[in-house]
């Protein structure tokens, strides 16, 4: 039987626009209640980087909250991307995905890259614009390791010891390329996706107990070889005791805890926060934006983007639990783990309970790679949910 | 899977552990401690700065300002960025220097701070406060600095308002000047520290100082908000200024020119003269129409700090010390002017006023004779005659009488004194308590004061009435000497004879102001009542709105009748046309204004006498008392009377002078309109 023209075109040719919002698509099958705590998140990071930059002169870079806008606009295409894509699809290109990363990597250790505040970890592309290729790499490492250890050993729910060398050796190549830099806060972030990709692919606790022994052992190494920059021991020193250098390292786990304590309860009002107007806090509107949240809306304000964030992770901690791929169940978990390590060191750090490490907010601090790795991280995990069962 | 869920349950529980952590330490943070990171916060954030008062201005009887304000760019310099540059300013200050165009090195002296081992050219202000360095920049060069402030890090140009002074030096000493508050001056006086901007001057000698907080209006407070480069980003809270009141003197500033030309023709004439003073009242309100002293400075020296040798050379001697007020705080021998006290007390003492006195050309007083002027004897006359001849030896007389009845070397238990007590009733002996700061109380010798001297003295002068004078080269003035000495070792507390006759005309250790002069011949020939004088009359706001009249305070009475006031009064009225000084008022037209007086001529040890003339005009109903005295001037009647003379001259517009410059004193406050222009 012959449908009727009009009930036959109107099954073929879907649009696309229907295609992508219609019934049973990938957008629906989106998480909402991930996408939607990313969006609040994203306002209100605008918000606070239009605040924390709204004084600045044209020398200094006015009129920044545009460029972050237009970043978030960028990072939400890479999102829909992403998302939409199937994430199977990816695994087959990770090794490809890293390849690329640690090029780039390698290109800023090169005389291609640049140097901002202390950190050689950019390559500029003109224009204003600019690069950094670890924030890319933390997705491409979770990407590769996945992939890696998604496989387990035969008859076992574990991956095979080839496999877990194989990842140790390949994250320590990215991790030493970023050391490099220097950029302890990224390396710290890198080991830490490391090492919770490794737990949850299964491996034996002994191995566990092996990666976080290396992990001390290493650490101690670069102490006592005096790898670490003077400023990053400093940076220790100074969260331990911030009186040992109240102008120095000190100055700026002070200033922050001056800015969001002088929030108190209710917060100052949107653009009305002295401490901010002052700039009182350095990196305010990358690193050290908690401390607008802090002061201009308080601690209502601040405990609402913790509890964002945290929907953020509790969300993606679900996607990964409820995958029924190995490939995206790792995935997502490592991502969750980067999420949640760079969240507790950011504010923590910004109030006091963690040394000062040069880490963004994730989905909340001004940074153009940043935002977009953090929006392909979060395009990963609604891509994950909308194909959690694998062959549903 | 299994297991990877779990591990997946223990991470979802470490972070819901981690946001709990997050959420406790906002909470303590934000909420516990809130309140104490607000306070830091605002530390921080906020710098007070103190925005002066407009001063008030100083004006005449009419309105005239006496002193003002000008606005003028200032330059200043804050000394503490400069100490924070590499090079402690240096580069800074030379690049200064070059657009004033002053000497780098100056400017360097200038700004830094004085201390013991630092003296002027030397900042004395406060160290945190920004230093004027140029108050006469013109607005290209208060550009240069300004458009280029990456150059000229810790230099600011400002308008500023600055004192001016439009009658030059005149009243120099009565005006007084302002100076930098120094931190001390925060430190001892309560509250000044709160209404004391940065740059605040305090008024440091004259009326400026008596009237300072009334002047000095109330400082302004800006807090303004700044960033952490210290940077002004806007003003979070503002306490407007509130300009000083105006004052309003007495002082007619005519006048003022008047006497400041007289004195300063006296010290011509008179060759040896070192310095003089003039002051003239308003008899029946005891108010200051003019003080002068000569020599005098101008005080626009002192705006912007003053020079080094300009500030030696005020306070050296060669210079006369022009910043010290002759009219208050010089004390000189009264000489004959001081005799009024005397009849009033012999009048007072019982010796009839209308009876008959010998005065011979000389008197034994305890056994040695004291001359009169030039020991020519007047004859029997009446007292009348004594003060309008000036006899002496009848008031030797009656000065020696009085002293054996009060047991004469051996006084009674309670000695009556009456020349001593009756000059005290005039005023001597104590400050007249004017509206003028370091006011000389002068000296009222007796036998208290003699005991205490002695005291003070004994021991040297014992050592002396041994050792003597090996020194002195004049060997008869040696042996004087150590006479001297030995007799006031023996007996100096003993209140002799010749201490009493000496007191009586006005000479020995008798030490007066021409202030308290002026006064007690004011109480004379006035209503007989002593007032405490006063400069200032009134201070009304700026829009002209009356704060307060101020009034010369009666603060005693003459213990003498009206008989014997007139007597005197009508006594002194004929030494212009028939006493000492009818010579200097030759020809003066006494049918329309009569002036009565007293001349004095004070002898000073080993300098030349002091000149001294006490008027008062129009003899029937005076309205003023002009008082000169000329230091080393020689006769009253050839140096200070002729001044006198020139003062009457100006203000009844007589002689040289075409108009009257005061018929009368002001009886009515000028009125100052709204907008602070007078309405005269």
């Amino acid at each position: 039987m012959i449908p009727s023209g009009a009930a036959a075109s109107t099954v073929r040719r879907r649009s696309l626009a229907s295609r992508a919002v219609g019934e049973g698509s990938a957008v629906r099958r989106m998480d909402g209640v991930l996408l939607v705590a990313v969006v609040a998140l994203s306002v209100v990071g605008t918000l606070l980087v239009w605040s924390s930059t709204r004084t600045w002169s044209s020398a200094e870079g006015a009129g920044l909250v545009k460029k972050h806008v237009l970043n978030l606009g960028i990072g939400g295409a890479l999102l829909s991307a992403v998302a939409v894509a199937d994430y199977r699809w990816l695994r087959a290109y990770a090794p490809a995905v890293y390849g690329v990363a640690l090029l780039l990597l390698v290109a800023v250790a090169s005389p291609l890259g640049s140097t901002v505040n202390g950190s050689h970890s950019w390559i500029m592309l003109g224009g204003g614009f600019a690069m950094q290729p670890s924030e890319l790499a933390k997705p491409a490492l979770i990407l590769l390791l996945g992939m890696l250890l998604a496989e387990p050993a035969e008859g076992t729910d574990r991956p095979r010891p080839r496999d877990v060398t194989f990842a140790m050796a390949a994250a320590g190549l990215a991790m030493g390329l970023v050391m490099l830099q220097p950029d302890l806060g990224t390396t710290m972030v890198l080991s830490v996706i490391t090492g919770a990709v490794l737990i949850f692919s299964g491996v034996r606790k002994r191995w566990i107990v092996v990666v976080l022994g290396l992990a001390a052992a290493g650490g101690g190494l670069v102490w006592s070889l005096g790898l670490l920059q003077p400023y990053q021991v400093a940076r220790f020193t100074a969260f331990i005791n911030p009186a040992s250098d109240p102008r120095g390292v000190g100055y700026n786990s002070t200033q922050a805890l001056i800015a969001i304590g002088s929030g108190e309860f209710f917060g100052k009002g949107l653009f009305h926060g002295g401490q901010t107007t002052g700039r009182f806090v350095p990196e305010q509107h990358t690193d050290f934006i908690f401390t607008v949240v802090g002061e201009e809306f308080g601690f209502l304000g601040a405990v609402t983007v913790v509890a964002l964030l945290g929907v953020v992770l509790l969300r993606g901690l679900r996607i990964a639990r409820q995958c029924e791929d190995r490939f995206g169940a790792l995935v997502a978990g490592g991502l969750v783990c980067w999420f949640a390590f760079q969240t507790f060191i950011n504010v923590g750090m910004t109030i006091g309970i963690m040394p000062i490490t040069g880490l963004p907010l994730p989905f909340v601090s001004y940074g153009g790679t940043a935002t977009f790795a953090n929006m392909i991280g979060i395009g990963l995990l609604q891509a994950i949910h909308i194909r959690e069962r694998p062959y549903g | 899977m299994s297991r990877m869920r779990t591990r997946f349950v223990v991470v979802h529980l470490t972070v819901i552990t981690l946001l709990v952590v997050l959420g406790v330490r906002l909470w303590q943070v934000q909420v516990v401690r809130g309140a104490e990171f607000v306070e830091v916060a605002t530390e921080t954030r906020t710098r007070d700065v103190r925005v002066p008062a407009v001063r008030g201005q100083i004006l005449d009887s009419v309105g005239r300002p006496l002193v003002r304000n000008r606005t003028a760019l200032v330059v200043s310099v804050d000394r503490n960025r400069l100490e924070r540059l590499p090079d402690r300013g240096s580069a800074v200050l030379a690049r200064l220097a070059a657009v004033l165009g002053a000497d780098p090195v100056k400017l360097k002296e200038r700004i830094r701070p004085c201390g013991p081992k630092v003296s002027r050219p030397c900042w004395p202000g406060s160290p945190y406060q920004p230093i004027p360095v140029d108050n006469h920049v013109s607005t290209r060069q208060a550009l240069q600095i300004l458009e280029r402030q990456e150059d000229f890090p810790g230099v600011t140009a400002e308008i500023q308002a600055v004192r001016e002074y439009p009658y030059g030096s005149e009243a120099a000493q009565v005006l007084g000047y302002l100076q930098p508050v120094t931190e001390e001056e925060l430190e001892r006086r309560e509250g000044l520290k709160a209404s004391f901007s940065g740059v605040d001057l305090i008024g440091r000698d004259g009326l400026e100082s008596v009237y300072d907080q009334e002047l000095r209006g109330k400082t302004g407070l800006r807090r303004v908000q700044v960033d952490r480069m210290g940077k002004a980003i806007g003003v979070e809270q503002q306490e407007v200024p509130v300009a000083g009141d105006t004052l309003i003197t007495s002082i007619d500033a005519k006048v003022q020119s008047i006497v400041e030309q007289a004195l300063a023709g006296a010290m011509k004439k008179a060759p040896q003269a070192d310095g003089a003073a003039g002051v003239v009242l308003d008899v029946q309100t005891g108010r200051v129409i003019a003080m002068a002293s000569v020599p005098t400075y101008d005080p626009s020296v002192w705006i912007g700090g003053i020079a080094e040798a300009e500030y030696q050379r005020l306070l050296s001697d060669k210079a006369g010390k022009p910043l010290v007020s002759r009219a208050i705080k010089g004390t000189f021998a009264p000489g004959s002017t001081f005799k009024v006290t005397s009849v009033s007390a012999m009048v007072a003492d019982g010796y009839p006023l209308k009876g008959t006195y010998d005065c011979p050309g000389a008197y034994m007083v305890g056994g040695r004779p004291f001359h009169n002027f030039r020991g020519i004897g007047l004859g029997p006359m009446n007292l009348h005659t004594a003060l309008v001849k000036s006899c002496d030896t009848i008031f030797y007389r009656a000065a020696y009488e009085m002293w054996l009845r009060d047991g004469g070397r051996k006084p009674v238990p309670k000695p009556k004194d009456p020349m001593a007590n009756m000059s005290r009733a005039y005023g001597f002996g104590k400050a007249t308590g004017i509206d003028l700061p370091g006011e000389s109380p002068g000296r009222i010798p007796d036998r208290n004061w003699k005991r205490n001297l002695w005291a003070a003295t004994r021991a040297q002068n014992c050592v002396r009435g041994k050792t003597g004078y090996p020194e002195e080269k004049d060997a008869a003035r040696a042996a004087f000497l150590k006479k001297l000495a030995y007799e006031n070792c023996v007996e100096g507390f003993v209140w002799r004879a010749g201490d009493a006759a000496n007191f009586s005309i006005g000479q020995g250790d008798v030490l007066v102001t021409p202030l308290q002069l002026a006064n007690a011949y004011a109480a004379l020939v006035g209503d007989g009542k002593v007032r405490s004088p006063r400069l200032g009359w009134a201070l009304v706001r700026p829009d002209g709105t009356l704060v307060k009249e101020i009034k010369a305070p009666v603060i005693g009475k003459l213990p003498i009748d009206e008989e014997t006031r007139a007597y005197i009064k009508d006594a002194l009225s004929e030494v212009t046309s028939d006493g000492t000084a009818a010579g200097a008022f030759n020809g003066w037209p006494m049918n329309v204004v009569k002036i009565g007086g007293k001349t004095g001529t004070a002898e000073v040890y080993g300098k030349h006498d002091t000149s001294w003339f006490a008027s008062f005009a129009p003899t029937n109903k005076p309205r003023f008392v002009v008082v000169v005295m000329v230091s080393q001037g020689g006769m009253g009647g050839s140096t200070a009377a002729p001044a006198v003379r020139e003062i009457y001259e100006g203000i009844y517009g007589f002689g040289k002078f075409l108009t009257p410059a005061l018929q009368e004193p002001a009886e009515r406050l000028p009125r100052i309109k709204p907008d602070g222009t007078v309405q005269r």
